[in-house]
């Protein structure tokens, strides 16, 4: 079997979009092919306006083992949230 | 998730999905533009020149469309279909308007798919089968490096609003295709001993195939320049420039023509006006 090229996720910022957001993965030999593959892959019918491509493999992920460590302890702590005052009209972005 | 956080949820609104096959742009190039024959512009001479441009596409994208499900890789496969896709929206809006100013009144399609090898006008290059991957990359390098040359030219001066406003649309486009073919070249060229070797032969195999290019449109020391960059960051020896017989432009052809036309037209021709 043939050596694979290495796995890249792939993340566009949309028109409209603040920030990149995660569409998928392919394969790509480097960093420079990966950007070319997601403009083909995931801009074809005019999604975005800006490319992020990085290794898989450089990824460092939570994993479902410390799920319940990790993000329990959030879940009852509803003085964390901003909703304690009102939010003017005229600030966006919230 | 806010809306537009979404960038495929952003495809949802303003489309007209009917103009798809015209490009990856949703914006129709000709809106607004006037599509009557302005004065001093010899319609004859205005419909060979599209005729040429349009027929070199829509070959050039058949081919394209050959890769599909045969390239060396899926990510690959779809990057030569959104070049075929892209030269073969060209190709559409070319010989329509050939068709509007040859006073025949041909529409696109009686002209892609009701006309016999001879009455077609593109250059031998775009015809040749696939080959390797490498002879097909360097097929694209030199076609995509000409074709730019020569639109950028048309967007810049042609007397034709039409035409202007096809070579803009193409010229964003044809940059993408050639940069694609360059990166193509280097990385093969530059690369292991097989695929350098495979690269040389897939360049030498289009070169006697460039002279043909430039007698239709003369932009030799650009595409010459750009040829002599790609090659010396490949490691690869440029060819030196031979001439063929017969010209693609006045109907000479390679026996490769007639079955991609047979293909190409088999629906069309079994089922005449047909709809779907």
């Amino acid at each position: 079997m043939k050596d694979e090229w290495p796995l890249f996720e792939v993340f566009v910022r949309g028109k409209r979009g603040l920030n990149h957001v995660h569409v998928g993965s392919l394969h790509a030999a480097d960093e420079r092919m990966a950007l070319t593959h997601a403009r083909d892959l995931y801009t074809r019918r005019n999604e975005g306006v800006s490319i992020w491509v990085v290794r898989s493999s450089d990824i460092t992920a939570s994993t479902p083992d410390e799920k319940d460590p990790f993000f329990q302890p959030s879940g009852d702590k509803v003085y964390r949230h901003p909703t304690f005052y009102d939010i003017p009209d005229d600030v966006p972005h919230i | 998730m806010r809306e537009d956080d979404h960038v495929y949820l952003s495809l949802a609104e303003e489309q007209d999905d009917a103009r798809w096959a015209f490009g990856t742009g949703f914006e129709d190039p000709l809106h607004g533009v006037d599509t009557s024959v302005p004065d001093g512009v010899d319609p004859a001479e205005l419909a060979a020149l599209c005729l040429g441009l349009g027929d070199d596409a829509l070959i050039a994208a058949q081919r394209l469309a050959e890769w599909v499900t045969r390239a060396p890789e899926l990510e690959e496969e779809v990057a030569l279909a959104n070049i075929g896709l892209d030269l073969l929206g060209q190709a559409r809006l070319l010989l329509t308007r050939a068709g509007q100013v040859d006073g025949t009144g041909r529409s696109e399609d009686d002209l892609a798919y009701l006309r016999e090898s001879d009455d077609f006008r593109n250059v031998r290059l775009v015809e040749l089968p696939n080959g390797d991957f490498a002879f097909s990359v360097a097929r694209l390098l030199v076609f995509s490096a000409h074709r730019l040359a020569v639109f950028e030219r048309l967007a810049a001066g042609h007397a034709d609003p039409v035409l202007r406003a096809v070579a803009a649309k193409g010229v964003k486009e044809l940059t993408y295709h050639r940069q694609y073919a360059a990166e193509w070249v280097v990385r093969l060229g530059d690369g292991t001993d097989e695929s350098h070797r495979r690269m040389q032969e897939g360049l030498d195999a289009v070169a006697p195939y460039i002279e043909e290019l430039y007698r239709a449109a003369d932009v030799r020391d650009e595409v010459g320049a750009v040829l002599a960059q790609v090659a010396d960051a490949a490691t690869l020896k440029l060819p030196a420039a031979e001439s063929l017989e017969g010209d693609g432009r006045a109907g000479d052809h390679t026996p490769c023509l007639a079955p991609l036309l047979f293909e190409m037209q088999e629906v069309a021709r079994a089922l005449p006006g047909g709809q779907w």
